[in-house]
């Protein structure tokens, strides 16, 4: 059921942008091959890029992203790590401050709170801190987010908390395209980036054209993309948000209601210029997101529109769909219910629009 | 004495070669002087699981023991200073004084080669300078203004230097960041290594026995130093640890105790670790030091410790006063070089505190400087808006 909605909002997604008639023959990619063919490519570009982290390498990675590295790159190149976040974390930054390419695996972004400091002290202040002298390039990735069923120790959002700081980079991918092109521009930058995959996207298939599969294809950090163009209202979202995100523009269509699907990509730097540019449009923004509300993406979203002169573009205020503010409870029903669903969204974006939404 | 003392003409087996003119040394002296002798530990080393330790007869020549006698008394002099400066409120926040352990960095940067590495915690001033840093790079850190080695950015406990890889404010931290640059120096294939350094307080982390456990799984050429000088803050290595053998404590890891009072004795260690860490992996030094005042300048140091155990310590173990006497004793060095070079080490150490103090702080626009290597945003939010650029002047060395 699950996959059919994501297939479903993947087509939604590509119907909007295609521009060519024959899509159905474009080639699917899952989100874990995507990852996985780009930390294929970059290990073979770079010899100072490698992967550590818990079973990355004779396992073939815990879900499985790292499938083949091992074989292919051998012990070197692909570590395995005891359980030992802190300390590999650790680890990874001292050989990026001595000029290697670290890409530091957490099996989840949960257990990273193990390692917090060695990302935020080690890695995103030591640039700064030496005015200059010793930059990190190093990429934690893993999942992160509610998975299915894991309980609230293994269910969180940790997209506001890393990009909270600065120094550090925090890229948040939604398809194959994003994970692809994301990762291998965070594995060539020069800072600390924080990549934070979903869990449940992993087996998701996406259409890829060839453009998505060649070895220098990149997703530029900082930059959002409009997953979906419409004239009535912006929703902003990231990660698996976005599928609900184009799943209620969807539904909003069937009211008359054109929505514009933005895709953060990037959550630091936040890609405000095009939100601004959606809103000029439309007028209307909501937000969605899987993490908890306060202080989190659309929170910051929602200052920074106070802030600005488009403040003034908006003709309702700036509503955010957020996780409930609860640890993810086990109970199907009750954690389906601490996300925001698709009637959710559909909801906020009604609210918003008001007395307008029934005019269209 | 500490150390058994061999007048050089005694012993026959000691390389004694005369030399005639002295005034290389700039002093118009025309004594003869030995320019090497051999050098008995005093304090034999403690081993763990090590079936051969370091050497216990070293050589030493005039020009080493010039060399290290002017580097500890640098480091004591810029101490000093530092202490001074804190006391007149010019140096702000954090100031933590190496004073009473300067054998330990100079013993063991004797020994280190050029592809070789240390990183340390938040007490290293000293290392500073002995990586290459010049006393004013060191004091104008600690007073915050731009000749800094930080450019008075990073302050007393973030400083930096090839092959130094700072400086680190967060206890322990530092421990798995220098397995870290020991997992570089032998992915490189370069020959080097890394010492880690952290006190008797960290060496209860528990992300240092993460990093000794994955250093031994990978042979990492990491020597992990635990400069144990018997009190984490004010707490006693008695009340912090089940086991203060703080060289034992790397379980499979082998382990080294040594009198980090005596710099001969920490050269001899860490030349015998580094040949060690590159052929087997990592090993767990101990320096056994002793530090003159408290933890930071904030602690007096004696609510925890008695006035006359320091006093003791300063005159019966003093690294310098030790080494110098020795030298003496052996001819290495005569009572005027000495002299000469105590005025020479304050002349510097002033010199560079007076221009600490008369320097001025980075203009204001370098708050907004050098966040990111590869900048990807134009503004910074500043205190009221999104109205201040991002400047990238520098880009860092890892490109």
């Amino acid at each position: 059921m699950l996959r059919s909605r994501l297939t479903q909002a993947a087509c939604t997604a590509k119907r909007a942008l295609s521009t060519t008639p024959n899509m159905l023959a474009v080639k699917q990619m899952t989100v874990r091959d995507g990852l996985n063919s780009a930390l294929d490519d970059e290990l073979a570009r770079d010899d100072r890029v490698f992967l550590l982290g818990e079973e990355v390498a004779q396992y073939d990675g815990a879900y499985k992203v790292s499938r083949g590295l091992w074989k292919k790159y051998g012990d070197k190149r692909i570590i395995d790590t005891p359980i030992t976040e802190m300390g590999f974390a650790g680890i990874a930054v001292g050989a990026a401050m001595a000029g290697l390419r670290p890409i530091c695996e957490f099996m989840t972004f949960n257990f990273s709170m193990q390692a917090i400091d060695h990302v935020i002290n080690s890695a995103a202040k030591t640039f700064y801190m030496s005015a200059g002298a010793v930059n990190v390039p190093i990429v934690f990735r893993g999942p992160n987010g509610a998975a299915a069923g894991v309980a609230a120790q293994h269910s969180q959002c940790f997209a506001a908390w890393y990009a909270h700081c600065p120094g550090l980079k925090v890229v948040s991918p939604y398809d194959t395209e994003d994970a692809r092109g994301l990762l291998k521009s965070a594995i060539r930058d020069s800072d600390p980036v924080v990549v934070l995959e979903n869990e449940l996207m992993y087996g998701v298939a996406f259409p890829v054209d060839d453009n998505v599969t060649d070895v220098d294809f990149l997703v530029p950090i900082g930059k959002a993309k409009i997953m979906k163009p419409g004239k009535d209202i912006t929703i902003v979202s990231h990660s698996k948000a976005v599928e609900t995100s184009l799943l209620a523009a969807a539904e909003l269509a069937k009211k008359g209601i054109d929505a514009e699907v933005i895709n953060l990509r990037s959550i630091r730097p936040l890609d405000m210029e095009t939100i601004f540019a959606s809103v000029r449009k439309t007028h209307h923004l909501i937000t969605v997101e899987n993490g908890w509300p306060q202080h989190g993406v659309g929170a910051e979203i929602c200052a920074r529109f106070m802030e600005d002169q488009h403040f003034f573009e908006l003709d309702a205020p700036v509503w955010r769909c957020c996780g409930v503010d609860v640890p993810t409870p086990y109970a199907k029903t009750l954690e389906i219910n601490a996300i925001p669903q698709v009637h959710d969204v559909l909801a906020a974006a009604l609210k918003v629009l008001g007395s307008k939404a029934g005019k269209k | 004495m500490l150390r058994t003392l061999s007048r050089v003409s005694e012993l026959p087996i000691v390389v004694k070669q005369l030399q005639k003119n002295a005034a290389q040394s700039g002093v118009a002296k025309t004594n003869n002087y030995a320019t090497e002798a051999t050098v008995q530990v005093n304090r034999p080393f403690k081993l763990h699981r090590l079936d051969e330790g370091p050497e216990m007869t070293v050589q030493l020549t005039k020009e080493e023991a010039l060399k290290y006698y002017t580097q500890m008394q640098t480091i004591r002099r810029i101490e000093t200073s530092a202490g001074n400066l804190y006391k007149e409120k010019i140096i702000r926040g954090f100031c933590h004084l190496y004073s009473g352990q300067e054998a330990c960095a100079v013993g063991m940067k004797a020994a280190m080669r050029d592809v070789d590495n240390i990183i340390s915690a938040y007490r290293v001033h000293g290392w500073t300078y002995l990586m290459g840093v010049s006393p004013l790079g060191v004091l104008a850190e600690l007073t915050g203004m731009k000749s800094g080695c930080a450019r008075g950015k990073g302050g007393s406990m973030h400083m930096y230097s090839p092959n130094f890889y700072g400086g680190n404010g967060i206890v322990g931290a530092q421990v798995p960041l220098g397995a870290g640059v020991g997992l570089a120096c032998k992915y490189k294939g370069n020959g080097g290594m890394c010492l880690a350094l952290y006190g008797d307080g960290a060496a209860n982390q528990g992300q240092v026995f993460e990093a000794y456990n994955m250093a031994y799984l990978w042979k990492l050429p990491v020597i992990f130093v635990c400069e144990n000088n018997n009190y984490g803050m004010g707490t006693s290595s008695e009340r912090a640890s089940c086991n203060t053998d703080y060289y034992t404590r790397g379980d499979a890891l082998p382990g080294i105790w040594v009198d980090g009072m005596d710099v001969l004795a920490v050269r001899s260690a860490t030349e015998f670790a580094i040949k060690y860490v590159n052929t087997h992996g990592p090993l767990v030094m101990e320096t056994n030091t002793y530090r003159y005042s408290g933890h930071s300048m904030s602690d007096p140091g004696t609510s925890y410790r008695t006035r006359e155990e320091i006093q003791e310590v300063r005159q019966k173990r003093d690294p310098i006063t030790s080494f110098k006497e020795l030298c003496i004793e052996l001819g290495l060095i005569t009572t005027d070089e000495v002299k000469a070079i105590d005025l020479k080490v304050r002349k510097e150490v002033d010199e560079a505190t007076a221009l600490a103090k008369s320097d001025t702080e980075l203009p204001l626009s370098h708050l907004w400087t050098d966040v990111y290597s590869h900048n990807l945003e134009k503004k910074i939010r500043g205190t009221n808006g999104f109205d201040i650029d991002h400047i990238q002047e520098r880009k860092g060395v890892n490109h």
